[in-house]
């Protein structure tokens, strides 16, 4: 049969966590189709119908899914199942927030943030904040699973797919949108970039991440943080790196002050170079570095935005 | 009105769980054992509104073994008022956990149901959600500000980007997410106060749940194993080995 990946997308982009999405559901089966849902939701689906491997793309434009709300994008989702025999959905906010509605509507079990399809019934899932990597075989009648998106490439443009546009589900109303406080930045989203710098308790105040955001500046940088440095107020919530946060997997991860409990380290260990700046020299994030510096960040920080601006001049 | 507080007893959050060597499970036979902490966060909400007036009973719950009376002893000593214990030994899918707390919230009816938005052992996040669909209430996960209004609670979740506020009309789920509140400590009247407090254990039997899946995992392994890491004296050799041996720069 199929698989449906459910998009998730923001201000008319598709993101990349769906196409990374895209390509684990390729792992499990061939036809690959995408749903898209919103209020004028027509530009995403397009950017959908374009990734490589896409096979229809299934465009829902009503008022009611214009902030994806858990209960009826849960209730579109179902009223499509018919024609799949898995969901899956980036383990973002809206992925974390609707499968499981499905799920038990359809009364299985659902597998989280899947880093591996193994077989058609077999996958990868960390556990104990990523401590130990978990088999699970899964043989429910339909599969509704959530992507860990930084264990997979995303799929890349290569054609067109064919775009349909179906009809809204009508659900009884019982959740009502009131606001919502979104910061946009010039930077690359936490989840996809290349190079993160993240800061914690040990940058001390917002003023120190402006520090951060210098060297950040010169690596074209994504800004993480330690949950310490969040509960401190120096960052919003969104920047938060580990278990309860966002997980990241880039090429190069900067640690700087921050002392990297189990908890952060779920949430950046795939990372491919690990670097590491504290001055405290037994503290696990120093440990576990491929590149410890044992120094005070507010004298290297100054002395890492030279260099970089130097190696870019070169 | 009643809230409802599900409780799960995991894995200290300080413990670095390892797999067995055999890959058949994991080695927590002698590890220290706590509240999750989430549902500590949802707990001490619980019993906020209670002080404030808002909530006239608190009921906290959990599903496991014998070992789970702990932290409902603990769930009284924050100021549940009553703590029921669903007993077994077996380890359940969030599936099916979600049909056991849908038979309680049935009995029960609370107005509220306050819950952690993950397990730090599973790290699933999927049985609030899935309780929510179950009764046809509304959902609020990972609420960061809660407010108690006229028939609906308003709740501050934090999302990818931001926030978002939603306002759930009761009865309704809420998931919390760290920065909610910071939970209190227990003091020592409280921990005694509880010990007289009504806990009541049934066998999960008796509830008549169907509690199977086709979902089970077979394998426990290490992940990969990060290669040991070398000191750097200055930021220049820094640069330098990212530029040249890593190939990051």
């Amino acid at each position: 049969m199929a698989v449906l990946v459910v998009a998730d997308h923001n201000s008319g982009v598709l993101s990349d966590g769906t196409a990374r999405s895209i390509t684990a559901a390729l792992a499990l089966d061939a036809v690959v189709d995408v749903l898209v849902a919103g209020d004028e939701p027509q530009a995403v689906a397009a950017q959908a119908a374009e990734l490589s491997g896409v096979n229809r793309v299934r465009c829902c434009p009503d008022a009611v899914y214009a902030h994806q709300l858990a209960e009826p994008m849960a209730a579109l989702i179902l009223s499509l199942m018919d024609d799949y025999t898995a969901v899956m959905a980036p383990g973002s906010s809206q992925g974390r927030d609707t499968l499981p509605r499905v799920a038990a509507a359809l009364d299985v079990a659902q597998l989280s943030e899947i880093t591996r399809v193994i077989d058609a019934n077999t996958f990868e899932r960390p556990i104990y904040a990523g401590n130990v990597m978990a088999t699970v075989v899964c043989e429910e009648s339909t599969k509704v699973i959530t992507v860990r998106t930084t264990a997979f490439e995303p799929a890349t443009k290569a054609q067109s797919a064919s775009v349909e546009m179906i009809s809204a589900v009508a659900v009884p109303q019982v959740t009502r949108f009131v606001e919502e406080s979104v910061v946009r930045s010039e930077r690359p989203e936490l989840g996809s970039a290349k190079v993160v710098i993240s800061g914690g308790r040990g940058v001390g105040s917002a003023e120190g991440f402006k520090l951060l955001e210098k060297v950040a500046d010169e690596l074209n940088a994504a800004i993480g943080a330690s949950r310490a440095a969040v509960d401190a107020g120096y960052v919003p919530n969104d920047h938060q790196v580990g278990q309860s946060g966002k997980a990241v997997a880039p090429d190069l991860y900067i640690a700087v002050g921050i002392s990297g409990a189990i908890q952060h380290w779920a949430g950046m260990k795939d990372s491919k170079v690990v670097v590491a700046i504290n001055r405290d020299e037994d503290c696990p994030m120093i440990q576990t570095a491929d590149y410890a510096l044992v120094a005070d960040l507010f004298d290297v920080l100054p002395e890492l935005e030279e260099g970089l601006a130097q190696l870019k001049a070169r | 009105m009643k809230v409802l507080v599900s409780i799960k007893r995991a894995v200290d959050y300080t413990v670095r769980v390892r797999p067995l060597s055999d890959g058949s499970g994991v080695d927590i036979a002698n590890a220290k054992m706590s509240m999750n902490p989430f549902d500590e966060i949802a707990m001490e909400q619980a019993v906020q509104l209670k002080e404030a007036g808002v909530a006239e009973e608190v009921v906290a719950v959990s599903i496991g073994d014998a070992g789970s009376q702990e932290v409902l002893r603990s769930a009284l000593a924050f100021g549940a008022d009553r703590a029921i214990l669903i007993q077994t030994d077996m380890l359940l899918e969030p599936i099916a956990v979600s049909r056991i707390l849908a038979k309680i919230a049935a009995d029960e009816a609370p107005e509220l149901v306050l819950m952690g938005k993950q397990a730090i052992d599973d790290d699933a996040s999927q049985t609030p959600q899935m309780l929510a669909a179950r009764m046809g209430w509304a959902q609020g996960t990972s609420a960061c500000g809660l407010n108690m209004g006229d028939g609906e609670v308003t709740v501050i979740r934090e999302v990818d980007g931001g926030t978002q506020t939603l306002a759930l009309t009761l009865p309704a789920v809420v998931s919390v997410d760290l920065r909610l509140n910071e939970p209190r400590y227990l003091k020592l009247p409280d921990i005694m106060k509880a010990k007289r407090k009504p806990l009541e254990i049934k066998a999960l039997e008796e509830l008549g749940v169907d509690v199977s899946t086709k979902t089970r995992t077979t394998h426990f392994a290490e992940p990969p194993e990060r290669k040991p890491g070398v000191r750097v004296g200055s930021v220049s050799e820094l640069i330098d080995r990212l530029v040249n041996e890593a190939k990051v720069l």
